[in-house]
């Protein structure tokens, strides 16, 4: 199988025009063979681009690529219940899932599951396919390890296993806003102020060094994932699919970057090089991959 | 004040470490790595400090005066009735630290351990001592006991 | 209105038996090992250990609830099912799991043990909770500390299993069993190795004048002056930096312990099953005092008076105390 680059949900509350122009960009230029559609982390956020989603996809079918609807993280409230219900009646998409709410809903129908969903190890893989999951994003903390024992397993479950490769790292959920609350504010108050920031509100610790970055209800790295030099392990181990978390530098760069190394078009040298030229404002990370801390980037051993 | 003379407490305190261990063999496993680690136990309103470590095979409890610390692990310190407490399993060492009345420096790792070995230890490690000394150890308990009760309605 | 079962923590024999004593209707424990979520230094129950302290337990009439409640790693799952076996064959009453393999293990091996849904499952919808119960047989599911008294009620109306909730102890502010931020830090996975700011990485530096900055990892986690109450260095209760805000500020939340003693007549209305004192990791001092005072508060409400409860700030973060989520959403 050729290996897929997909394009995870955007994570940040962006408006509805940066969306947009965000996805016409991908739709006509970027090399991707999926993109993940929809809000995950703040249901409150949603009703700035429903009206979007179906010209958006249609833009995203018409460019060749893989449309997949992915629910909120966190379900708590009834009209986030009455949402997932909803997705799960979809027909013309597929389904990534990011909360157990949706399993209830999906008994005879399948579905992709998603990063935010705890999967860690082979017999609750087996047990998802067995109750209609086709595709794993796996959970970013996993190791090396882990992923490979995973990626074999799911091909002999006939499932397919995709792996983040660029971007904050998702960390944290928690019922309460982190966005609103260092405004004063609350959840039902919060005049939307996570909207100022686009890659996520910077969190420093008491002697100014960079640590954390807050999104909303959702805790991210501060540094960015960056797995380019070991894709080519993951593709050797049955790994399929190779996630982008978008961001506001230039995601078709980023794309074509991940899709030369993919392809092996062009040395891991030349691709590291490349990526780093994109001026990132935060350093990279790989410990997670490595076992190791997760902020730490681990050079070639 | 000139340094008491710690001399006379040494026999002691090597009676109390062993009747400590031989009576409760269980809690040397949770301490885990640390069991030949070297804590200080520092009751700040005394003139000395003692040194522990809780090493089965070679048990070891000194008191040295505060000019003489030797190179430790980890060092506890509260105050003396604090810490006899704590020992004890009447006061949260939790609590304690919260408020600010327990520091800890060094591994913090191996006070972990030795907190939880010793909390395993079922009834009062300074009742047993005292009894160790007969009629005038007791009495001393009780005379201790109630200054802390004192100190906690104030 | 049932009488609720008050469920205490026991993180050695010594504070099982203290629990026991204290009235707890049921205490949770788990091993010395990655299977649960309290996997600290010196802490837990070996194999020996759990046979004895079952058998002290039911003997004082009190159940034994085993945590497995941890994600076994691809290649590691194993250990989670020599637990699961090693409980069942010493007569556990239940077994409090998270990961849908675990739990499939369990209800195929051991259905005629009870399993409790962990809090590390996060389910929390009624949706959630009734695909764990149609899958699993779960018998009760242990709430995220993330909803209201009257989410609570509706839920409880339309769910097929009891309900344990949180009553008291430390207050955790992300959701468990989808937090890795102790991993990011440290190396060391909530979810994967049961350790939260694991004790072998924390510091406490003490300068002159009397401050305390406590650290995880490389990273400062608090610093406090010497006349203010510490917490530990747990990321989500640490004082950070953001330009939107003047100065430092607790991002998360403070250090804070959960004390719901006054919403305890709603909780127990609203059709909560039992009630449950975090604290594995705290000593039998601790378990003494909090559980003691529960017992009493729980039988005074079921006698038909006051929920009299005695201090227990003294035993809590930061000596502070909120009703969290519980009491209003105001807290999101």
């Amino acid at each position: 199988m050729k290996p897929n680059l997909t394009i995870a949900p955007i994570l940040f509350h962006w408006n509805a025009e940066r969306k947009l122009e965000f996805y016409a960009r991908i739709a006509d230029e970027a090399p991707v063979d999926v993109v993940y559609l929809g809000e995950i982390i703040c249901s409150k956020r949603t009703p700035f681009f429903e009206n979007h989603y179906d010209e958006v996809a249609e833009r995203l079918v018409r460019g060749g690529k893989t449309v997949v609807f992915s629910t909120l993280a966190e379900v708590m409230l009834k009209r986030e219940r009455n949402m997932i219900a909803g997705f799960c009646d979809l027909e013309d998409f597929e389904l990534e899932i990011n909360d157990s709410s949706a399993l209830w809903h999906l008994d005879d129908k399948s579905y992709r599951v998603g990063s935010l969903m705890n999967v860690y190890n082979e017999d609750t893989m087996a047990y998802l396919v067995a109750k209609g999951a086709t595709h794993f994003t796996l959970p970013a903390e996993l190791p090396r390890d882990s992923i490979a024992i995973l990626a074999a397993h799911a091909k002999e479950l006939g499932a397919t296993t995709e792996v983040q490769v660029f971007g904050r790292v998702s960390l944290a959920l928690s019922a309460r806003c982190y966005h609103a609350r260092a405004h004063g504010r609350i959840k039902d108050n919060c005049q939307f102020v996570c909207e100022e920031d686009m890659d996520g509100m910077p969190l420093n610790t008491l002697d100014g060094e960079e640590f954390l970055t807050v999104n909303g209800i959702q805790t991210l790295s501060h540094s960015y994932l960056n797995l380019l030099d070991d894709m080519d392990d993951m593709k050797e181990m049955g790994v399929t699919h190779f996630r982008l978390v978008p961001h506001t530098q230039d995601m078709v760069a980023v794309a074509n970057i991940f899709r030369e190394a993919l392809d092996d078009t062009v040395s891991a040298e030349e691709s590291s090089e490349k990526l780093t030229a994109l001026d990132i404002p935060a350093p990279f990370s790989n410990g997670f991959w490595n076992g190791r801390p997760g902020h730490q980037w681990v050079g070639e051993v | 004040m000139p340094p008491p003379p710690l001399f006379a407490i040494q026999p002691v305190l090597r009676r109390i470490v062993n009747r400590v261990a031989t009576d409760n063999p269980d809690m040397f496993g949770r301490l885990g790595p640390h069991y030949n680690a070297h804590f200080v136990i520092d009751p700040v309103n005394l003139p000395f400090v003692l040194v522990l470590r809780p090493d089965p095979d070679d048990l070891l409890l000194d008191a040295r005066q505060r000019n003489d610390i030797p190179p430790h692990d980890a060092k506890v310190s509260g105050s003396f009735l604090d810490l006899l407490m704590l020992v004890d399993g009447d006061l949260d060492g939790d609590a304690l630290f919260f408020a600010r009345d327990l520091t800890i420096t060094g591994n913090t790792e191996a006070v972990v351990c030795l907190r939880n070995a010793l909390d395993d230890i079922d009834g009062s490690i300074a009742e047993n001592i005292s009894d160790m000394f007969g009629p005038p150890g007791r009495a001393a308990l009780g005379i201790l006991r109630r200054a802390k009760q004192r100190n906690k309605s104030e | 209105m049932n009488r609720p079962e008050l469920v205490c923590p026991a993180g050695t024999p010594s504070a099982m038996r203290t629990a026991v004593e204290a009235g707890a209707d049921a205490v949770y424990c788990g091993f010395q090992n990655a299977t649960n979520a309290r996997n600290f230094p010196g802490l837990n129950f070996t194999v020996p250990e759990l046979e004895k302290s079952v058998r002290h337990a039911h003997n004082g009439g009190t159940k034994v609830l085993l945590a497995v409640n941890t994600f076994p790693p691809a290649g590691k799952v194993d250990l989670w099912k020599e637990a699961v076996d090693t409980g069942a064959k010493l007569g556990v009453d239940a077994f409090i799991v998270a990961d849908i393999g675990v739990a499939d293990y369990i209800a195929k091996n051991y259905p005629d043990i009870r399993l409790h849904l962990s809090v590390q499952a996060a389910a929390s919808t009624p949706e959630a909770i009734k695909f764990y119960c149609r899958e699993f047989n779960i018998k009760r599911v242990v709430l995220p500390r993330i909803l209201t008294v009257p989410e609570i009620k509706t839920m409880a109306d339309e769910i097929p299993c009891e309900i344990e909730t949180f009553i008291f102890g430390n207050h955790g502010l992300m959701v468990e069993g989808r937090c890795s931020l102790t991993n990011y830090i440290t190396g060391l996975s909530t979810n994967m190795d049961g350790v939260c700011s694991p004790a072998a990485q924390i510091q406490y530096i003490k300068d002159d004048s009397g401050n305390l900055t406590t650290k995880l990892g490389e990273f400062t986690i608090d610093c406090f002056s010497c006349d203010e109450n510490a917490g530990y260095p747990t990321i989500c209760k640490g004082r950070y930096l953001t330009p939107a805000h003047d100065g430092a500020y607790y991002a998360f939340e403070e250090p804070i312990s959960l004390n719901l003693s006054t919403l305890l007549p709603d909780l127990m209305a609203a059709g909560v099953t039992a009630l449950k004192i975090e604290g594995r990791q705290r000593s039998r001092a601790y378990v003494k005092s909090v559980v003691t005072a529960y017992r009493k508060a729980v039988d005074n409400i079921m006698a038909g008076h006051n929920p009299e409860i005695s201090d227990l700030l003294a035993l809590t973060e930061g000596q502070k105390e909120t009703q969290g989520a519980f009491k209003s959403k105001a807290w999101r």
